[in-house]
């Protein structure tokens, strides 16, 4: 009320300026321009839009069930409980919630209304009784009871739907067409989100998009970088185009928590796990799987938490996410997810399981895809207490055919290590030492490309080291890996390939005692950054494989995130809001030149955005890297142009400020002069200011120390 | 040249203040005894003893005859910089937070914090030439700021005087009838409290320091923002070297937030920008916990500063500084 009277006061303050009596004036009728709200959002609205989040009608708690038995009066009572009994079974019905009705005679019409506590007790209950066999002639139809609107409105006769006129969309890939060949990337600080260029010619970025509040949780781009996708209480969506980010299609799910591309951004998976109405169930989750361009739902999952959670025999609950993961390269043919004893792989031409049925595995632990085949590995522990030893085994889809297995003893754990182009895949085995105290570790080394696929053991010189980190070299044929004991262990190179023994794993080098606990390689192999996250402070080597050599030691104090960009031309490593101090990102040179910086509290992500695969062929490609020379005069002319236009800038920028405040200081000076009188007599006249301050006077002091008076005798005549 | 450290205070130092011959350095720490030190070798001359709180502030008259601090004991004192005698004691409600003689030194304006149901004020009080004439009446009283006034000064010819504090808004009042002349708008100005606040010699522009991670420039006359120095740390103090075109901003992670990890964590070093392109340029580290107190020595050859450790450093610079090229 008291801001009431406060806006009133400020009304009759106004009103008095202009020269009107408040009092004269009906504020009732006072009539806005339609559609103009003067930015004053009305009560009626705001409660309008809260209604909305909540409810679209009401009526969604509510199902209808068709086919059940028409019974005469007496039965009435008989059949109601059993429909009760069914129903109170998947949910909380509401009182009078039940609704059976009835002919003139009393007898019912084969069709009743239920209405539950919650829209999601609901919609279980359409999925779970749908189909519900109550006798063999009496199979359930469930609706929900909003649906029937829409069941209303489908016209008797088809229709063909009108065709829509050919639009043409934006060129998605404008991005890619920039002059300067910079890349994009997207960062959120506080409630912004914005996309930048790196513009590192001109040492920074560049602003390309930005908004407030574009996403509810965070955001991604699509693995070919064409879209980026937001995420909103209402669904996800995805953004792109020629200049701006336009919205491009929206993806009803609510609640949504996770997305997933698919490899060749032809689907989006979206998660949403509800909590359940009845505390001892497990959370309810949702997944949905929609066509990027359509927007279409091409298949939906429901279930229970723990149908979800990833395999092996009944192991821990929970949900890890991507559920399911996409294999088959490019193409997005297969996508798969685990679960109790069994790996279930759908095709996408169907959206159905291939072959109709999962593939069966006991206790099956972990799979991964293949980056380039339709290939899968997976990992079965030991079981039988060590009877049936644990294996890893290669299968191609969609043959489901076992193209190769290791069986492995006294194991622990594996992890698996596909190289990029699936060429490799590494295999981190743990195993009991022979006290079954310790564990130790050793790498099977698959090569897939070659005739039975070989596999090769590679044991570290010191068996007992522990594994800080593993990784391969995109497309490149060599792997690092951090070995040995905290906070200064060392790190080993490999190759799967050299000169004089082509089939060998051989050592490049071993580096000793580097403060580093992450790998991460350039992504056009070659170069690899050290990394010391955390606990390491953000230590940053830069480190050249193919001379062995170390670029550059750098520090990035408490950085939590490194990411190369696309082309691995720049390296970002960001501090984000997990540290209170220097939120922000640094932007580097492949060698490890810190290029700037930008701090930004409250920094949440930062994201490269990806760049699809060349359209060079490997021939034309090599042919560049022959010829770099002449191709790389063009540029460095370019980047030569740019920096003396900079440094000419800069200079004249620089000019212009001094001159600003020399002009400001002489303006203030000459009042300052003007002021001296009155400044003297503030300090009761004495000379003020400066020019007294630092003069020396040479002053002669002469001081009479003695007198001494003597009497000298002079005698006349001597 | 390596810097001289001042030991002498045992708790936070909390403000310095060279006189005007540059010859003398008084220091007031959270200890309740400014120390004056010789500027030059950094060797201590004596202490002030009678405050019975930690002494926020302190300044000195043109003639380095007399010292006046102000502390949370709730009193104002003037001191004989000489001898060391108490010759008057101004009394508060509240804690005294900071002191400024006027030109002519015949004013000096004070600010006390907002206590129990006491509202934060600036108090301007005549200062008698004979210390036997002094009174304890306000010429002024001032109120307006929401919470503490961190620091305020007068303006040329005594005719403003310029306030900051936890508001984040910079006041201009004028010292005659007590109005509000002008204040800092929202978007140019700081957005956490202001800390510190540096006049230059002329009193024609000065610097504030904030929370906010920055520090602003302004015109006196029009509180026009100038500049603005962009840190990755809460600004504790400022300072303005009066012979080259630089200014230090001194300040670190707030020390309850002091992690035991790393002190480069804290970024505890002194920085000196570019005062006309705002650049930085070079930074002086050496304490273990943030700065709470910068000066410069009138000529600019040399400044110190204080820090929650304790410690007073004095650094001479050298010959190399005054050649810098940025």
């Amino acid at each position: 009320m008291a801001a009431m009277a406060a806006a009133m006061d400020e009304i009759i303050d106004i009103s008095s300026r202009l020269g009107i009596d408040p009092s004269t004036i009906d504020l009732d009728s006072i009539v806005l321009p339609e559609g103009e709200n003067m930015g004053i959002i009305s009560d009626d609205e705001m409660i309008r839009e809260e209604d909305n989040m909540e409810f679209d009608s009401g009526f969604d708690c509510i199902i209808v069930v068709d086919n059940i038995p028409e019974v005469p009066k007496e039965k009435f009572d008989k059949l109601e409980n059993v429909i009760r009994k069914i129903y109170s079974q998947i949910g909380v019905i509401k009182d009078d919630g039940l609704w059976m009705p009835v002919d003139n005679n009393g007898r019912t019409l084969g069709y009743c209304f239920i209405e539950f506590n919650t829209p999601q007790e609901a919609q279980l209950a359409k999925e779970k009784t749908t189909g519900y066999k109550l006798d063999r002639s009496h199979i359930f139809v469930v609706n929900m009871f909003e649906d029937f609107e829409k069941f209303m409105k489908v016209p008797d006769e088809w229709a063909p739907p009108e065709k829509e006129e050919y639009k043409p969309g934006e060129n998605l890939q404008h991005w890619l067409t920039d002059e300067k060949a910079r890349d994009q990337f997207v960062i959120r600080a506080g409630s912004d989100t914005e996309v930048l260029w790196n513009d590192a010619r001109h040492l920074k970025p560049d602003p390309v998009y930005k908004r407030a509040f574009w996403t509810e949780s965070y955001v991604q781009w699509s693995p070919l970088g064409t879209y980026l996708a937001t995420l909103h209480r209402q669904g996800a969506a995805v953004w792109g185009g020629a200049s701006s980010f336009n919205r491009l299609m929206r993806y009803a799910h609510p609640q949504v928590k996770f997305i997933d591309f698919s490899n060749g951004e032809n689907y989006l998976v979206t998660y949403s796990s509800h909590e359940p109405s009845n505390p001892r169930d497990t959370h309810r989750v949702v997944l949905n799987i929609f066509d990027v361009r359509t927007g279409k739902l091409m298949r939906d999952f429901k279930g229970s938490a723990d149908e979800f959670a990833v395999g092996g025999s009944g192991g821990v609950a929970g949900v890890t996410w991507p559920v399911f993961k996409w294999g088959g390269g490019k193409d997005d043919k297969y996508f798969a997810r685990i679960g109790k004893n069994l790996i279930s792989v759908y095709e996408t031409e169907t959206f159905a399981l291939v072959d109709k049925k999962s593939l069966k595995i006991d206790s099956v632990m972990d799979f991964t895809w293949s980056p380039a085949d339709p290939i899968l590995a997976l990992f079965v522990p030991e079981l039988g207490g060590g009877n049936q030893p644990a294996r890893v085994s290669l299968i191609q889809i969609p043959s489901k055919q076992e193209l190769r297995q290791k069986n492995l003893f006294s194991v622990s754990d594996c992890k698996m290590y596909w190289q990029s182009n699936g060429e490799y895949l590494a295999v981190k085995v743990d195993r009991y030492t022979k006290t079954k105290k310790s564990t130790y570790t050793g790498f099977e080394l698959f090569r897939i490309k070659e005739r039975d696929i070989p596999i090769e053991v590679l044991e570290l010189e010191n068996k007992n080291d522990k594994i800080i980190a593993f990784a391969w070299e995109p497309k490149g044929h060599r792997f690092a890996i951090i070995h040995g004991d905290s906070p200064k262990p060392d790190i080993s190179f490999y190759t799967m390939r050299s000169g004089h023994s082509a089939g060998r794993v051989t050592k490049l080098t071993t580096l000793k005692g580097k403060q580093a606990n992450a790998l991460f390689w350039s992504p056009a192999g070659r170069f690899i950054i050290l990394a010391g996250l955390k606990g390491f402070n953000g230590q940053l080597e830069f480190y050249n494989v193919d001379e062995l050599e170390t670029m550059a030691t750098a520090e990035h104090f408490m950085a939590t995130d490194i990411e190369w960009d696309p082309t691995g031309r720049y390296v970002a490593t960001a501090v984000t809001s997990v540290h209170e101090m220097e939120n922000g990102f640094n932007i580097w040179s492949f060698n490890g030149k810190l290029l700037y910086r930008i701090l930004k509290d409250h920094f949440f992500q930062f994201s490269w955005r990806p760049r699809p695969p060349t359209l060079l062929s490997p021939e034309k490609e090599e042919e560049i890297a022959k010829n770099l020379k002449k191709y790389s005069k063009k540029y460095e002319a370019e980047d030569q142009d740019v920096s003396t236009l900079l440094s000419e800038q800069e200079r004249e920028r620089r000019r212009a400020l001094k001159e600003e405040w020399e002009n400001w200081v002489q303006r203030w000076n000459k009042i300052h002069e003007e002021e001296r009188l009155e400044r003297q007599q503030l300090r009761d006249g004495e000379a003020s200011d400066e020019e007294e301050e630092y003069e020396a006077k040479e002053v002669e002091v002469e001081e009479v120390i003695n007198v001494t008076e003597e009497i000298v005798s002079f005698e006349y005549g001597q | 040249m390596r810097p001289i450290l001042m030991k002498g205070h045992e708790r936070p130092l909390t403000f310095l203040k060279y006189n005007r011959d540059g010859d003398l350095l008084f220091s007031c720490a959270k200890d309740h005894t400014p120390t004056v030190w010789f500027a030059d070798n950094g060797e201590r001359l004596g202490t002030y003893r009678g405050h019975n709180g930690a002494v926020w502030c302190c300044d000195v008259s043109r003639d380095s005859s007399r010292l006046i601090t102000g502390s949370a004991d709730q009193t104002v004192k003037l001191w004989s910089v000489q001898t060391g005698a108490q010759q008057f004691t101004f009394k508060f409600d509240s804690p005294a937070r900071s002191v400024d003689f006027s030109v002519g030194d015949e004013l000096a304006v004070i600010t006390t914090d907002p206590f129990m149901e006491v509202t934060s004020a600036i108090q301007v009080k005549r200062i008698a030439r004979d210390p036997a004439d002094q009174n304890a009446e306000s010429v002024l009283v001032l109120k307006g700021h929401q919470g503490r006034i961190n620091r305020a000064v007068w303006g040329p010819l005594n005719k403003n005087i310029i306030s900051a504090g936890e508001d984040a808004v910079i006041r201009i009042w004028d010292a005659e009838t007590g109005k509000l002349v002008n204040q800092s708008d929202k978007e140019n100005g700081h957005k956490k409290p202001i800390t510190s606040l540096a006049m230059a010699e002329e009193a024609s522009h000065f610097v504030t320091g904030s929370l906010d991670k920055s520090a602003k420039l302004w015109d006196t006359r029009s509180l026009k923002l100038i500049k603005t120095y962009g840190t990755e740390r809460p600004v504790n103090a400022v300072a303005m070297s009066p012979l080259i075109d630089h200014v230090v901003l001194g300040g670190g992670q707030d020390a309850s937030a002091v992690t035991t990890t790393d002190h480069r964590a804290g970024k505890f070093d002194a920085k000196f920008y570019d005062k006309i392109l705002t650049e930085e340029i070079f930074g002086v580290k050496g304490h273990f916990g943030p700065i709470n107190a910068l000066a410069f020595n009138p000529d600019g050859r040399s400044f110190c500063s204080g820090g929650e450790d304790g410690y007073v450093r004095l650094h001479h610079f050298e010959q190399d500084y005054f050649s810098i090229k940025v």
